[in-house]
This record gives structure tokens, sequence and C-alpha cells, in this order.
């Protein structure tokens, strides 16, 4: 017979802090405290004598005292005078705002990419490969540049485009490439035209509404409601109507080139840099996505379509039922973590003077008010809350999609 | 039986008739042409698109690039030479080119040490990267980076000796002990490689050398596509360890470490690496004591070195989670301890199946140090935006530049990612 011998009990010498697997963690986790409150308290401790050397001292009051610098690109009211705060402000939503246009586009481009580099056309699939490839092997950097300079370089001034007889015309007679920015048309709304809109977005829920209708019908009863042709006809039948009743109260601000003799005057301007910005930050995540839909894709076993073909499924719907789930499962988290990359890569905007919060927290007032430290750490903090509320929602659809065992 | 042939039958082939060639559309180049490209009419038109982009491309560029002048001593000389035509003006590359590799103020006259130290570059990867070269050869990886230091720093050479003498201590030290217990030799080696240095720096002279062949060359002088090699090199190398340790960490059953290494990979990963270069370039000279004057070649060394070490250790959490908890049992009922089953049994394995990742981080890594010319360092993009562009003779040259740029950075980028292919095939050991 053998017997257990249970360990000593009682008696704890010192040496058992370490030779002894339980209390081993505790004296390891002690030390590392320790160390790391050494480290801490040795780099604060410089911090403090160096500034006290400079007669320097963290304070965030500079965020109130007026800017004193024009930001071009701005989304909210701003004049030199605004402060600090306003400044940032209107970067926070400027780097938004790029990230949002960036996110949406590269998706398109990504998408695109993938699923035509899966295409049994060669000469597609190769194109395709060949964009992925020099996209993702060549710095964002350069290509945020070689875009900018395409933008201010290659087009032309303004000067073509105006007067009686331009050397240019306008795109459909509405739309200016010029090495300033893009000129569009911008819509202008009566107090008539907000019901329009607001009809049309009533419109698009209704048309949610149906379809959702439709589909509890065929699951509770098996009749199959048309939804194509009906939700086309929601959406803009009674838009179009309202549009026309009420005596077409949404119009156009075609950028008008006979205003003056330097510039295009009217319509809505999106600025070189944002152009620049946004068009390279899509293109090169997008090579990043159009790879991830690739592999979500072929994540998808053939015999799953293979099941639905043989259970008498059509092609169309073995992509919306079968397929498509299983690969969404597969392409949304890194989706999702490339419009983060997205959202950290617009901080490059520096380089070309887009006024996103890194130029203008990160940047001009750095520079003016001299509060490095203040202003980096807001900086770091506005980067950490925008990624945490990303990963965040990672997280959130990870659980929802996770496979449901039981 | 052909008797019964012969009676009943008026002709009866004896032999076998030779085959026809296939319909020319069902073999060949035409049945591929038709597979491949216009199997379908959406197809057809996908093509044509295809063809049309390549030709927008092709005649957009290749006058441009074919019809270019390679000599020439400024951009006014280049349009004289193409007197009208389209061409690019790549005299700009062959006039700058020093420029643009090592940067605008390294000695000209040294340029061989740089130089050197890259090729050098290749024989030292070679034994990590080849396994099948002699083991020998790993001896003079391990020298390297002093040789490297020494090359392009200059200076006198007690320095990286100096550095070598500690490091080869403590190595030493940790073959002697390791087998007793690991944290005895891994921590022991880096006391005695401190004491080594602490001791050596006291009793040596200062190791600057104002001329000759090595005289000592300041980090400012550092630039071009030689500081983009050197951050990506450097901060690869040094994140490897410190990524391996946070992904422990970060897998650690003690919650203090493991709260310490989430944080802190958390917080990495979570801002843009463009504000961790402000950290450099503004904020962390007051961390140091005063007056240690750490240049800022080495802060940037530090923050970029962070930035992928959090990346690194994501990796490699991926990795450790990947490998089936039969490993991990394993090791304990051989009864190895934490050290022993890591070192002998988990890394090896987690290591190999995040190969494909680390690369990844190491490409990503590799383009992201362009991101040192906004804090106003003259790498590749930095040289090009500002002193060349800047300077009289070249300023409008900007596709050739910026083209070269792209160029050189996707041969190296590409030349990683198929080298991390390869890897993948060869260490495969599943048999599939």
């Amino acid at each position: 017979m053998t017997s257990i011998t249970d360990p000593q009990q009682g008696s704890f010498r010192l040496s058992m802090l370490i030779n002894d697997t339980r209390y081993r963690s505790y004296t390891f986790q002690a030390i590392a405290f320790v160390v790391l409150a050494l480290c801490i308290g040795f780099v604060v401790n410089n911090l403090f004598t160096n500034l006290a050397a400079q007669g320097l001292d963290i304070s965030f009051d500079f965020l109130g005292v007026p800017a004193g610098y024009d930001i071009n690109q701005r989304l909210i009211e701003y004049t030199s005078q605004s402060t600090n705060l306003r400044a940032t402000m209107v970067g926070i939503l400027n780097t938004l705002l790029v990230a949002v246009l960036a996110c949406a586009t590269a998706t398109v481009f990504g998408v695109l990419a993938g699923v035509l580099r899966l295409s049994n056309n060669w000469l597609v699939s190769k194109l395709m490969a060949f964009y992925v490839e020099i996209f993702r092997n060549i710095p964002v950097l350069i290509w945020i540049l070689i875009i900018y300079g395409i933008m201010t370089i290659s087009l032309p001034g303004a000067r073509p485009y105006l007067g009686e007889n331009p050397d240019r015309e306008m795109l459909f007679g509405m739309f200016a490439f010029t090495n300033r920015g893009v000129n569009a048309p911008a819509p202008v709304f009566d107090p008539l035209g907000w019901v329009v809109l607001a009809i049309f977005v009533l419109s698009v829920v209704g048309m949610f509404l149906y379809r959702r209708y439709a589909k509890q019908l065929l699951y509770k009863t098996g009749r199959l409601l048309p939804m194509g042709w009906p939700s086309v006809l929601i959406v803009f039948v009674p838009a179009i109507l309202a549009f026309f009743v009420l005596g077409q109260p949404i119009t156009l601000d075609i950028p008008d080139t006979m205003a003056n003799r330097f510039n295009i005057k009217g319509g809505f301007q999106i600025g070189a840099p944002l152009i620049a910005i946004w068009f390279a930050l899509s293109i090169y995540t997008g090579a990043f996505i159009a790879e991830n839909v690739r592999a979500g894709i072929q994540a998808v076993s053939k015999g799953q379509t293979e099941a639905a073909a043989a259970l008498g499924i059509r092609p169309g719907r073995i992509m919306s039922l079968v397929v498509l789930p299983q690969a969404l499962r597969v392409i949304i988290p890194p989706l999702i973590s490339n419009y983060l990359n997205i959202t950290k890569n617009s901080s490059l905007a520096i380089l070309v003077g887009y006024a996103d919060v890194t130029a203008t927290l990160g940047g001009i007032t750095l520079n003016q008010t001299g509060r490095a430290i203040e202003c980096v750490l807001l900086l770091m903090l506005f980067y950490l809350v925008i990624s945490l509320l990303i990963s965040g929602l990672i997280n959130i659809y990870n659980n929802a999609i996770k496979l449901k065992e039981r | 039986m052909s008797d019964t042939h012969n009676r009943s039958v008026a002709f009866v082939r004896t032999t076998e008739a030779p085959s026809l060639p296939p319909p020319s559309n069902a073999a060949g180049p035409f049945k591929w042409l038709k597979d491949n490209l216009f199997a379908t009419p959406a197809n057809s038109l996908l093509t044509i698109i295809a063809i049309l982009v390549i030709y927008a491309v092709v005649t957009g560029t290749f006058p441009w690039m074919f019809n270019g002048v390679w000599n020439s001593s400024s951009l006014a000389g280049c349009r004289e030479v193409l007197d009208g035509t389209t061409g690019a003006c790549f005299a700009v590359l062959v006039e700058r080119w020093n420029q643009l590799l090592f940067g605008f103020q390294y000695p000209t006259e040294l340029y061989w040490r740089p130089g050197l130290a890259f090729v050098l570059l290749f024989v030292a990867a070679a034994p990590v990267l080849f396994f099948d070269l002699p083991r020998k050869l790993l001896i003079f990886t391990a020298v390297y980076p002093f040789l490297a230091f020494w090359l392009i720093w200059g200076g006198s050479i007690t320095a990286p000796l100096l550095a070598m003498a500690g490091v080869a201590a403590g190595y030493f030290f940790y073959q002697r002990f390791v087998a007793s217990s690991f944290a005895l030799g891994f921590f022991g080696a880096i006391v005695v490689a401190l004491l080594v240095w602490k001791i050596g720096g006291a009793i040596l002279p200062g190791s600057e050398i104002a001329e000759g062949a090595m005289r000592s060359v300041p980090s400012r002088d550092l630039g071009g596509f030689l500081l983009n090699m050197m951050f990506g090199v450097t901060c690869v190398s040094l994140s490897l360890p410190l990524g391996i340790a946070l992904a422990l960490g970060r897998q650690s059953s003690m919650p203090l470490i493991k709260f310490i290494c989430v944080i802190f990979i958390e917080f990495i990963r979570g801002v843009p690496l463009i504000t961790l270069l402000f950290v450099a370039n503004v904020m962390l000279g007051y961390f140091f004591p005063p007056g240690s004057g750490v240049d800022l070649f080495l802060r940037v060394v530090i923050m970029i070195t962070m930035f992928s070490a959090a990346y690194i250790a994501e990796v490699i959490r991926g990795g450790l989670a990947a490998l089936p908890k039969g490993q991990y049992e394993a090791a304990d009922s051989l009864g190895l301890d934490y050290a022993q089953a890591m070192r002998l049994i988990i890394l090896p394995q987690a290591l190999k199946i995040s190969i494909p990742g680390i690369v990844n981080v190491a490409v990503g890594l590799f383009k992201d140090t362009t991101l040192v010319s906004v804090i106003s360092m003259f790498d590749l993009i930095g040289m090009i935006r500002g002193p060349i562009l800047a300077s009289t003779e070249w300023s409008g040259v900007y596709w050739e530049l910026f083209g070269f740029a792209a160029v050189l950075f996707f041969v190296v980028c590409y030349g990683i990612s198929q080298y991390s292919q390869w890897l993948e095939r060869r260490l495969a050991t599943d048999h599939r």
C-alpha cells in the first residue's frame, strides 16, 4: 500500500516563499510590484526635476486660451479667436469625418477586390492580386504623398474653368476638379425640402418594416410576398411624389465659374488634403480588406455550397443564406480592426495639411503653446478612447455570432 | 470468330482508327481563352474592362519611364534633353543616390562604413533565416550588432568591445547556471553584464575619435534609407524578446503581472505610432535623469520597440492559445518547471505557429519607419520631402523620387513576405 504524505503543515519558513509553489507567485508579484513602483517613481521624479529645472509645470489652462490660427476644412463654427479646445473639437470631428468616409470606401474597394480575386477570370484575378500586393507592400505614407501629388500637381488650377469661354468644362456641368480640391453641387433645402427628406427617411424605415413583415409571413404561413420591386417602390415613390407635389423644394447650388476671375464660387468644396488622405487610406486599407474577404469566402467549405445545392436552393440564395453568413463570421472581426487601423492612420493627415486632431492639438496648438506633455497626453487619450470603443464593438459582435453550442 | 464477321457484314475494321485532334475550341489556347477570359458574357465584359485598365496604365507610364533621362545635373537640364517630349527625370536618382541612401549629413568619404554594415547584415541574417547553413555562422550573427554599431557610428573600438564583453560574460554565466535554475541564470546574467559595463565604463577612456577612417559620426547625421533599415532591423530584433515576455505575462496566472502586461499592450495598440513618435520627440526626454542626454535616435528606437513589442505579443499570444492543451499538460507531467516547459516545449511550437504573424508585424513596422519623417528626421521620405525637393535643382521632380521610394519599399517588403511563405512551407511538419 502506498500512502500519500501530506505536505508539512504549520511551520512557515522564509525559504518557502521561493520554493513552495503556493507562495511563490505572491513573492514574484510582490517583487514585480516593487520594481514597477520604483520605475514609475524614478520616471515621475525625473519628470518633475526636469520640469522644475526648465521652469515649466503641468497645466491644462491653455485649452481655454484663443488658438489664434485658422482652419480651412471644418464641420463646426470656428474662428482664429476660438479657444484651443474648440480647435481640438474641430480636429476631432475632422478625424472622425475622414475615418468614416475612408472606412466606407475601403470596404467597397476591399469587397470588390476580394471577390474579383476569386473570379474565374484569369486576367481579373491576376490584376486584383497585383493591386493587393502593390498596395500592401508600400507604406501608406508614400501613398498619401503620391495621391496628394496627383491632386495638387497633376490637376489644373481654378483658372481654366473660369470665364465665358473656359478651357475646361466641368464634369456634367457640375463637378470641377482643381488642385485646391473638388467643387461639387451642394443641395439647398427650403423648409419644405426638409419635409421631403423626412418622407424619404420614413419610407426607408417603411421598407424595412415591410420586409420584416414579409419574412414573418413566410415563416408563419409559407406564403412568399415579392420583396424586390415593392422595396424599391416604397423607398422612392413617396419621396419623388412629395418632391414634385411640394414644388421642387430642393435645389442644387452648382459651383459658379462666372462669379469672379480668381476662383470658383458656391457649391460644396472638398479640399485636396481631405481627398488625398481619404482616397489613400481607402485604397491602402482596401488591399488588406480584400485579403480578409478572400480568406473569409475561402473559409466556407465547399461541402456547404454543395449541400445547399443538393437541397435544391437557388444559387443566389445559397450565397445569401448559406455562404455569406458563415463567411461574415470570419470577415467581420478583422474588418473592424482594419477600421481601427484607418482611424489610427488618419493621424498621418498632418503630412498633407488636413486639420485632423493630430494636426490641430498635436501640431499647431502644441507648437504655439509649448504644452508638449499635455497635448500629447490628450491626443493619446482621444485615440485610446476611440480604439477601446471599437474593440468593445468587436467583442460584442464576436459574442453575438459565437457558435451557440448546446 | 472472324469468320462469323466475314459472313455477316461486308467490312470490319481490324485496326484501331487514329484519334482525331480535339476540336479547336476544346483544347489549346482557344479553350484556355474561352475558359479563363470569356466564359460568360459578364466575364468577357470584365476581361475587356481589365484590358482597358492595363492599356491605360501602360500607355500612361511606359513612355514616361522608358524615355527617362538618367544624366543631367538639374530638372532644367532634364527638360532640355527631353525637349518637350514626355519622360521621367531619373537623373535625380543618380545625382542624389548617396543622399537617398545615407542622408545628407553623413561624411561622404565614410559611405563605405554603412555600406559594409549593410552587406554584412545579409551575412549575419543568413544563418538565422536559412537553417541549412552551417551553425558556426551564428557566431558572426552574435558579433554583428556590435560590429555594425562600430561601423555606423565609428569611434574607438573599445566601446563595442566592452559591450560585447558584457554580453559574453552574461551569456557564460547563463550557460553555467541555467541548468540549476533558470531565474538564477537569467537574472544573474543581466547583473553580470551590467557589472562588466559599469566597471569597464569607469576604467576605459571616452570613445570619441575626431578624425581618421573610424571617426565618430553623431546620430543626428544619420539619414536616408539607412535610417529606415536601422530602425526596422533594430526595433524588430529588440521587440521580439520583449514581445515574448509580454505574451507570457499576459497568459500568466499571476493577476498583477497579467494586469501590467494587458495595460501596456492595450495602451500601445490603442494609439497611433505617430503619437508615440511625438512622445519620443517632445516628451520622453523629460523622463530620463537630468543631463543624461539620450539622443533622438535612441528615444525613437525605444518607442518603436515598445510599439512593435505590443503587436508581436498579441501575435505570440495567438500562437500560445493555438497550442493544444495537451502540450502544457505533457510538459507538467514530465515534471518540468515553468521556465523549462516554456523554453523546451511550449515556445518552440508557439513561435513556429506565430511566424507568419510576426513577419506581418515586421513588414508593417518596416513600412511604419517612414513615419519618423513626421518628427523631422531625415529618413528616405524625409530626405525626399526635405533637402531634395527643396533644392533649386530638383524642386518639382516628384514622381521619380516617390516612385523610387515605393519601389525600394516594395522590393524589401515583398521579399520578406515571400520568405515567410517559404518558411511556413518549410516548417510545416503536419502530414497532409
